[in-house]
This record gives structure tokens, sequence and C-alpha cells, in this order.
């Protein structure tokens, strides 16, 4: 599904991971391929954030509008006591999170996003004891307006936990 | 025809609140989000005590967008099964001292969720309460409303579908 928009020729988008994946940015261990902008961005995420930081995410990698954050299995994400598994707003958190981070990572340039409305689809439970990750691609941009796309991904990657739509509010900065 | 004496009234609020109780107290995130249940009859109002670590936007500061969309997601939750489990606490069915948070019926499951954010979530307590607009045997789907200071000026609202656990046998 994500190929597909992303393929459109119009959209200037970066899947993770996708046929364009060079231009991916990692944290830590591959810092060079990453610009002032999404290094300030990474680490405005995991320092600067007091939620995002509250529930363990990090900042995986970053592209030119698209993101990836993880967040590790704690007890304290539990929505299940039966079974341990985490909270279905756990995850939303963190996809909101990777897509207002998407958003930021847009050539444009914004200077402030903020989400206007998300639509959450949970299609299983994600297995208890792993790392969810969310990948999202800010895919299309008007004037102030981002439309974003995300899934949230377990060790079984094949099949999404959750997948996300929104909108976000788009401030631009100073024309360059 | 005869009626038998009602209960005293602390008798059923003992097993209303138990059961409440027993619905929130055993989930984990519920706890670490800071959420407590209002209730009043069977209305229910969550409650999302401000605190610091609730923070999405620190410039502004606002609450983080993914804190408002678990309140809101948390309350049609909690209401929906609230509403399936009412008969059951009305009837003495159910004994406050047998409810054990780690032996509720299954919670309802969320199938997806539509969230609307109409305006920043203030550095401040939020609120909710949700309404049951459909509950069939098989699905459900719940409306929520968040606010702040003012209930006519919500931050948020959502709608939520949800896939209904089976009866519980007996």
């Amino acid at each position: 599904m994500f190929r597909t928009v992303a393929a459109k020729k119009d959209h200037v988008v970066l899947v993770a991971g996708g046929p364009r994946g060079h231009n991916r940015a990692r944290i830590p261990r591959e810092p060079m391929p990453m610009t002032d902008r999404t290094e300030e961005i990474a680490r405005h995420f995991m320092e600067r954030i007091p939620h995002a930081r509250d529930l363990g995410m990090t900042v995986l990698s970053l592209g030119e509008g698209t993101c990836e954050v993880s967040m590790p299995y704690d007890e304290k994400l539990i929505g299940d006591p039966a079974t341990g598994v985490i909270h279905g707003g756990a995850v939303s958190a963190l996809m909101d999170t990777c897509s207002g981070a998407a958003v930021m990572c847009h050539p444009t340039a914004p200077v402030a996003t903020a989400t206007l409305d998300l639509r959450i689809d949970y299609m299983r439970p994600a297995t208890p004891g792993q790392t969810v990750r969310a990948r999202a691609e800010c895919y299309h941009v008007t004037r102030s307006v981002a439309f974003v796309r995300a899934r949230a991904l377990d060790d079984d990657e094949d099949n999404p936990v959750a997948t996300a739509a929104g909108a976000f509010t788009l401030e631009r900065g100073e024309r360059a | 025809m005869s009626r038998s004496a009602p209960e005293p009234v602390q008798v059923i609020k003992q097993r209303r609140d138990s059961a409440l109780e027993a619905l929130v107290g055993g989930v984990p995130y519920i706890r670490h989000l800071g959420i407590a249940f209002d209730r009043r009859g069977d209305e229910l109002t969550a409650i999302l005590p401000y605190a610091e670590r609730l923070i999405g936007n620190p410039m502004l500061p606002a609450l983080h967008g993914g804190v408002t969309a678990a309140f809101l997601e948390t309350t049609a939750t909690i209401t929906l099964a609230w509403s399936r489990l009412w008969d059951e606490i009305e009837s003495a069915r159910i004994d406050p001292d047998d409810l054990d948070p780690s032996d509720m019926p299954r919670m309802p499951k969320t199938v997806d969720l539509t969230i609307d954010y109409l305006r920043s979530g203030l550095p401040r307590d939020a609120y909710a309460r949700a309404r049951i607009v459909r509950s069939g045997r098989r699905y459900a789907s719940v409306h929520v409303e968040g606010w702040q200071d003012n209930r006519e000026r919500p931050h948020a609202m959502a709608t939520c579908h949800f896939v209904m656990p089976a009866a519980r046998e007996g």
C-alpha cells in the first residue's frame, strides 16, 4: 500500500527501507548521512518530548518526509494483564509521534506541526515482549496541510500490528 | 405481590465501585497514564490529571496527541465494558469480593479509532465521556468527547469501533 503511493511520480516521498532507502539517516550508528536539520529533529524527539521519552521511544531513522521510531516492550504499556499485550493507546502514541516527525522531516522544512486528525486501524495484538516500530511517511503536502501514512510493526514484519492515516498542520518557515 | 426490601445504598455503591475498580485498576497502561474514572450512577467520566510526562510539544506546551488518543480510546473501552457489566453488577450476580483484576471479562477489542484534534491540549487536567452509539452482539460503535476547562469546547473527539468479546459462560 505504501509503495503504491510512493510510486506516484509527483510525490516527493521516501519509504523507510524502500528503494531510495540509501538516503535514510540512522542514529546513532551512521551519523554521516544525517543533515543538521534531521539530526536536530531526532535529538528533539529523544530529549525534548517528555511523552516520547516517557514511553521509551527512540528515533531509528529519518529521511525526506519519512521516519522510523521504536518503542521497546515495557510492563507499563500493558493493556491486557491476562495476556501481556500492550495497550492500543501506546501504539497510537507511537504512530502519532512518528507521523509528526515524518512531517517535520519533509523537504519543505516545516517549523511546526500538529495532528489534525488520525485514523488508526488495529490489525492484531502486538506480540508481548517484542519492540514495536512505527514507520511513517509524509506523502503529500499542501501549503498548510501534510498527509501522512504510518504502520506499526513488531518482529513479524509481514503482518502489521496497526496502520494509521492522518492529516497534520504544516507551518512553513521562511521560503528558501 | 411482595417486594423484598431494597439493598442499603452503601452496599450498592460499594459493589459498583469495586466492579469499576476491578475493571480499571488492573490495566498497567491506564495506571501509568494516571487515568481515573468518576462514577455517577452508571455514568462514567474519565479524568486525566495533568503530568509533565504527558507533554508532546514542550514549546507551547501541549499534551501529546498520542496521550489524547489513548485517553479517549481508554474512555470508550471502559465505558463499553462497564455497560456490558452493569446488569451483572445490578443483579448482584457479581460479588465484589470475588472480583479479580486479572480475571475480568475480556475487554472489547478496538478495531479502529478516528480522532479529531479540535484544539491543542492544554497543560491541565482533561476529561472525557463516551456515548455508546450502537452496541450489538458482535460489534460496537462508540463516540467519545474530551474537554478541559470548558465542556462546550472539546479539545478532541473520536469514534471507535469494537469487536465484542464472546459472552461469558454461565
